[in-house]
């Protein structure tokens, strides 16, 4: 440890080159689907350290932060594919898709953030269910969404001539379409992290945090907490806009199944389970429950060459672990698993009101 | 105009079941200023009991009357949910109570989630059907129709909020209970046990839960383990139209809620030309919460809240 503190660039550097070889190491070990789940990891990354700013930093809770997702991934889905006949280049729809999305943020947050911080959990709930309702059923009179079926045929990213859909041979290495999205995904998300770390310490960062302490006492200091709030609401949704925009792009397909609840709990999940408000710890918590769930499928496979038969499907298991994670967290380790400093001190203190 | 009573009694009776549901949130919500998030899966394993009792009451004595075999399962329903509002209270919430306020709701949501996969794999996915063992004869109100268990519905709910008014008003516990929601500290002060009125209050809001839970199924005639989370975000909205922490306020919300919701998804065809169908229903609890959140925020019979340090 002491040889990387002294000399951080070593660190750094040594991080950067095995996050560039990761995807071809784990496509010769583990093979191509295992890629594709880094690449989720990643959208994850982003999406969990986008809600961070709203629930770690500024401590709104929002539960319908997967409608933002929705708004970025419909965006990029209805002015990138046969729908509408649109077909705009990808540099022109990400801005489109993350600005509408904070929109839809500054929208829901305008009526709401002055109120209590438990009434904004159950209308950001109730907005994340209306916005699938609306998908589901925006297929007439006039067809927008196409309903429950989804856009298809989505155009993959790309930049210029070399489309990141297909498959291209690069310095003499064949790579595939999860191996390009895994670089654009970790380009993204280095930035998401930059900015997130440039927040954590400024002046609207300290702003957050001292909102989320004290609202009152914030108020008495001089910070103009509605608008505060709503930038933390907007910030939020802009970094879910731009990862729902990301996300049609590699699947090329959405539909409103895709944005449930469970997806909001998720990615709340992470965050808790990581540390909120720690960026580190959010990031630990992004990829721990992409990754994990997937370790999750040999549980099956176990239960299939133990009992002989699947007794409990993997995917229902997985909600009830995430269940169980949040509670059992908050109860014994509310912190996170790489609490902030500063979390930690207010969790251990008592007698708080 | 028979169309107009018909989704008026419809609404009524959706709306009691709101109402009761509402009362357990609200309830709650006076006195630990806390969401119970939880208390819609409460409902829903209430549905999910009930019809297990009263199938396996059925298959054990056969010659029992109906009506007979839905009490039973109730009183079933009521019971396990009043243990299981219990345990959620004690496990959970008590705990951390003193924690930042984020904690205890984030626990909420995960009760919630957990109750709703413990129920799925007892009772697996699909959709289980309600024993038809209820008269199932219709009466013509002004044209309009209404089932037994729709009167028995409208019946019951007044009985409990009767009976509930009685004892939040009458009854050393519901004095208790008044005084806990005004100043934990303070009744603590005055001799009152503050963990048992809470958690007596989780034990009332988790029974009046369960009879919902049974009323809902009934009416429909099915009980699914994913039934509560919609149902309780609805009651939560009509708590919050009511006024939050205030009881009566809770009544009048679910009813209205209830009217407002059947009137909605009745008529919202003709008023956007057929742009929307009733297949929006569910979206005008929500319309109706950030209305109220954002022109009334203390709810319609609700006092101005003033925000303490």
């Amino acid at each position: 440890m002491k040889m990387f503190r002294s000399r951080p660039w070593l660190g750094i550097s040594l991080l950067v080159a095995a996050l560039l070889v990761l995807p071809l190491v784990v496509d010769a070990s583990l093979g191509r689907s295992w890629v594709r789940v880094f690449d989720f990891a990643l959208l994850y990354v982003m999406l969990a350290l986008g809600l961070n700013i709203v629930v770690g930093y500024a401590g709104l809770l929002d539960l319908g932060y997967i409608a933002f997702y929705a708004v970025g991934a419909y965006t990029w889905a209805l002015l990138a594919s046969p729908q509408f006949g649109l077909h705009l280049p990808f540099w022109a729809i990400l801005p489109i898709g993350a600005g509408v999305a904070a929109l839809f943020g500054i929208l829901l947050g305008t009526p709401t953030l002055r109120l209590r911080g438990d009434y904004l959990a159950i209308v950001t709930l109730g907005f994340g269910e209306i916005i699938r309702i609306f998908l589901n059923n925006l297929n007439e009179p006039v067809n927008i969404t196409n309903g429950p079926q989804g856009i298809t045929l989505i155009d993959p990213a790309s930049l210029g001539s070399f489309s990141l859909g297909q498959a291209h041979s690069v310095f003499g290495l064949e790579l595939s379409a999860p191996h390009f999205y895994y670089y654009l995904f970790l380009l993204f998300a280095c930035g998401v992290i930059f900015i997130s770390l440039r927040l954590e310490n400024s002046r609207i960062g300290r702003a957050w945090v001292a909102i989320r302490e004290d609202e009152i006492a914030a108020a008495a200091m001089g910070i103009n907490t509605r608008n505060i709030k709503l930038l933390a609401f907007a910030m939020g949704a802009t970094f879910a806009g731009l990862a729902g925009g990301l996300f049609a792009s590699f699947q090329g397909f959405v539909s409103p199944e895709s944005f449930n609840l469970l997806e909001s709990i998720m990615i709340l999940c992470m965050i808790v389970l990581g540390g909120m408000g720690h960026i580190p710890g959010v990031i630990l918590g992004a990829v721990l429950l992409t990754v994990l769930p997937e370790a999750l499928r040999y549980v099956g496979d176990l239960q299939r060459v133990t009992l002989g038969r699947v007794l409990i499907d993997p995917a229902d298991l997985r909600m009830l672990l995430f269940g169980l994670a949040l509670v059992l967290m908050m109860l014994f380790r509310p912190a996170g698993l790489m609490p902030s400093i500063r979390r930690k001190r207010e969790f251990s203190e008592t007698g708080q009101p | 105009m028979d169309i107009l009573i018909q989704q008026l009694i419809n609404g009524l009776v959706l709306g009691s079941v709101y109402a009761l549901v509402a009362l357990g949130y609200t309830m709650v919500y006076g006195i630990l200023e806390l969401i119970n998030f939880a208390h819609g899966e409460v409902t829903m394993m209430g549905a999910m009991v009930a019809v297990a009792v009263m199938g396996m009451l059925m298959g054990a004595a056969p010659d029992l009357p109906g009506v007979w075999v839905a009490l039973l399962g109730l009183l079933a329903a009521v019971s396990a949910c009043m243990a299981l509002g219990y345990v959620i209270e004690r496990a959970a919430y008590r705990p951390l109570r003193q924690a930042p306020r984020l904690a205890p709701l984030i626990t909420a949501i995960g009760i919630s989630i957990l109750l709703q996969n413990i129920a799925m794999m007892i009772w697996g996915k699909q959709y289980i059907p309600f024993p038809r063992i209820l008269p199932e004869a219709r009466h013509n109100i002004l044209g309009a129709s209404i089932t037994d268990v729709q009167i028995a519905i409208l019946g019951l709910t007044l009985v409990i909020m009767a009976g509930l008014v009685w004892l939040v008003n009458r009854t050393s516990l519901g004095r208790a209970m008044r005084a806990v929601a005004q100043s934990k500290s303070v009744a603590q002060l005055m001799g009152v046990d503050v963990n048992k009125v809470i958690s007596a209050t989780f034990l009332i809001g988790s029974g009046l839960g369960a009879v919902a839970g049974v009323m809902v199924s009934a009416n429909y005639g099915q009980a699914h383990y994913y039934m509560g989370f919609l149902l309780g975000l609805k009651a939560f909205s009509a708590a919050v139209l009511g006024g939050i922490g205030n009881i009566a306020g809770a009544m009048l919300g679910g009813l209205l809620l209830g009217v407002i919701e059947s009137l909605g998804a009745g008529y919202i065809g003709d008023l956007t030309g057929g742009f929307l169908g009733s297949q929006y229903q569910d979206v005008f609890a929500f319309a109706v919460l950030i209305l109220v959140l954002v022109f009334r925020p203390s709810g319609l019979l609700g006092e101005k809240g003033v925000e303490r340090a």
